[in-house]
């Protein structure tokens, strides 16, 4: 990031007030902890094991074997981009309900008939470029509504929630576009050291976003502008900017997530990514991302996406009904929630 | 009944499979067990070989849909050699297929599909199918012929037809009775397949329609609908409504407006159409079937596939390929033989 005049000013003050508002909700006691990332995560990493032994005890070999693991993965990998997404969003102190719906219209942009021949002609990567910028530009709406309109992020990113699954369907006519271009199945269905090219793409996106979160002007001042957007601006942060970028950003995840669908369908839908915005959300907070905004953790948003894949795997493992897996499902979010807050000690919240 | 239609292409409805559960009691064949020789005709119930069979389909956010997955359980839990593995329904591909990449992992007998996306599906059937796993797709067809190896088809064209012939059956040679239509999802291809039948079979009795609306399968979008179709139709001879779910609001509208001078038709065939149509005082006189126990069906064909068993009332000795089911008429006279497998919406 290259630092506007007024950051070269007050650059040690901005540095200063970054760390205060990071450093202001963190809990007293556990403060150092959690700083170093490894307190709330070995909450997570127990609840993980957790579910991994009972998954063993119940399921055994079906469940512990490498086929196995790879499923949860690969099913792990396309939501788990757009947490990572998310997590920035709600660590700046911002939410974004339109995620589900962008991956629906990415999909369906770049799988239209006009784009799929320019891909034939060109090279199968038009249709990720394509599916990236519609993420991007999707989110630039987005960002420029909440950051220089005034909307609040939850009305503005509902509005795009609904109009960009309506614009997807307007583009497909709400058919479904089947993939034909050679190559680009086979690009994203290969496997790299036994392990599939989807579950890659979520590990670059997850370290890409820990470097950006934890080692960079970037993300300080994500956390910053999440844990008081004020103090922030007096700081010299430029806000609106950045909270411009942040939904960027997102959206540029929802177009590599929709990038990862049509790899693993063939196809691009207008009912793609369906109640994505609930299950990024419910990852992102089970992670230990403060929904409020001034701390984030893209480790805990992994575990948490890892601990829903696994959750889901096995209660299929099980066979439980399918109205108990719904139920469970929701005892369990509630259960994981209330426990991370008591570990925590988030005061008052 | 007189209504059968000609235009259908069934190569067997449920009736056949109910049947043979009927007289499946030829106890020289109980030597059969643990081996998987084609069975004799007539013992396909028979305990033979655990079958395990993994089942998975959309979220039940309508009645028909929760009736489907309701049946497919029920139908496991009919025979002790089925081992019935349910995944929680979804409308969400990505974790469909992760779905049924668990029971390939599993390596499952079979897996019974009804996929919310049948294109979207097609990759993971594949790769289903080549792993040894035979996929019976319901419902919603995979794109790929090589995805299935049984599909189980509901007859959306039927509907359309057999919706039509009673209308035209009613008429009696009137044409010009007032024909209104209130559809479902109007872009779906299979709302346009009911809506082509309709017009195909009316059209062979020289009557058309003059009133079409379209409403979305939901009560409030029924209510809605048949509320405009009845301001502009002051006068209607014969209704079809397309889905029992939105036609609860349909009838609703029908009552707040005090109108009863026409003769309805519903779709799909929910429970409380047909205790209308039993009560005789509704303007609801009939509907058309468009079975729930389509999954149901996919779970017998499944197992009778993986004991190497056949229809047994058929000449051949393999399941077939395709099963479209039929789509019947309910009217007052044969409800009683409906109302049992009728979904509550």
């Amino acid at each position: 990031m290259s630092d506007t005049p007024t950051d070269a000013v007050t650059q040690e003050d901005t540095a200063r007030v970054e760390k205060e508002a990071a450093r202001q909700v963190e809990p007293g006691r556990f403060g150092q902890v959690m700083r170093s990332g490894a307190g709330h995560n070995l909450g997570l990493v127990l609840a993980l094991a957790l579910l991994a032994l009972v998954g063993v005890a119940t399921g055994g070999e079906r469940f512990a074997s490498v086929d196995n693991v790879m499923t949860i993965l690969r099913f792990a990998a396309v939501i788990g981009v757009v947490s990572i997404g998310m997590t920035f969003v709600i660590t700046g102190g911002g939410i974004d309900l339109s995620v589900g719906a962008l991956v629906a219209l990415s999909s369906v942009w770049c799988t239209t008939v006009a784009t799929q021949t320019m891909a034939n002609d060109i090279h199968w990567i038009f249709i990720v470029t394509t599916a990236l910028l519609v993420g991007a530009g999707a989110g630039l709406v987005n960002g420029l509504l909440i950051a220089y309109g005034g909307v609040v992020p939850f009305i503005a990113t509902l509005a795009m929630m609904a109009s960009a699954r309506g614009l997807a369907e307007i583009i497909s006519a709400r058919k479904t576009q089947i993939v034909s271009v050679p190559g680009f199945t086979d690009a994203f269905s290969r496997d790299i050291l036994g392990i599939s090219v989807l579950v890659w793409i979520f590990v670059v996106v997850a370290v890409i976003g820990w470097v950006l979160l934890n080692r960079t002007t970037f993300g300080r001042r994500t956390l910053a502008i999440g844990g008081n957007p004020e103090a922030s601006r007096l700081a010299g942060i430029n806000v609106r900017r950045h909270t411009v970028l942040l939904y960027v950003l997102v959206g540029l995840c929802c177009g590599i997530a929709a990038v990862m669908l049509i790899a693993r369908t063939t196809t691009g839908s207008a009912t793609h990514g369906q109640l994505y915005e609930l299950e990024a959300i419910a990852a992102v907070v089970i992670g230990g991302t403060l929904l409020s905004g001034g701390r984030g953790t893209i480790v805990g948003t992994v575990f948490g996406v890892l601990i829903f894949a696994t959750l889901t795997n096995v209660f299929v493992i099980n066979n439980l009904s399918i109205s108990a897996q719904a139920f469970t499902k929701g005892l369990i979010i509630i259960a994981a929630v209330l426990l991370q807050k008591r570990f925590s000690r988030q005061p008052g919240s | 009944m007189k209504l059968k239609s000609t235009a259908k292409i069934v190569v067997a409805g449920l009736s056949v499979l109910a049947l043979s559960a009927c007289i499946s009691n030829t106890p020289e064949k109980s030597d059969n067990v643990g081996g998987t020789s084609n069975a004799e005709a007539g013992s396909n119930d028979e305990k033979g070989d655990t079958v395990v069979i993994g089942f998975s389909a959309p979220a039940a956010d309508h009645g028909w849909m929760g009736a489907i997955s309701e049946q497919a359980k029920a139908a496991g839990d009919s025979y002790e050699d089925v081992d019935l593995r349910l995944a929680e329904g979804t409308n969400d591909v990505n974790l469909q297929i992760s779905q049924v990449e668990t029971f390939i992992n599993d390596k499952v007998d079979a897996i019974v599909l009804l996929p919310f996306d049948g294109a979207a599906m097609t990759p993971v059937a594949l790769k289903a199918m080549q792993a040894g796993i035979p996929v019976i797709n319901v419902d919603r067809e995979f794109n790929d012929a090589n995805a299935a190896r049984v599909t189980v088809l509901g007859d959306n064209y039927g509907m359309g037809v057999s919706a039509g012939e009673y209308v035209c059956e009613q008429a009696d040679g009137n044409e010009n009775a007032i024909v209104a239509e209130i559809a479902g999802i109007d872009s779906l291809p299979l709302t346009q397949d009911r809506s082509q039948g309709f017009k195909d079979a009316l059209a062979e009795c020289g009557l058309d329609v003059d009133n079409r609306v379209a409403a979305d399968f939901t009560v409030e979008g029924g209510e809605k609908a048949a509320g405009n179709l009845l301001q502009a139709a002051p006068k209607i001879d014969f209704l079809w409504n397309h889905d029992d779910d939105q036609g609860v609001g349909v009838l609703a509208a029908i009552n707040n407006a005090g109108r009863d001078e026409f003769t309805m038709v519903g779709g799909a065939g929910s429970a409380n159409a047909m205790r209308e149509i039993e009560s005789g005082d509704s303007v609801l006189k009939a509907t058309v079937i468009y079975p729930s126990t389509q999954a149901a069906d996919g779970i017998k064909l499944a197992r009778l596939l993986v004991q190497d068993k056949a229809m047994s009332d058929l000449v051949e000795v393999t399941v077939p390929r395709t099963i479209q089911l039929d789509a019947p008429v309910v009217t007052e006279e044969n409800v009683d033989e409906f109302l049992p497998t009728a979904f509550e919406s």
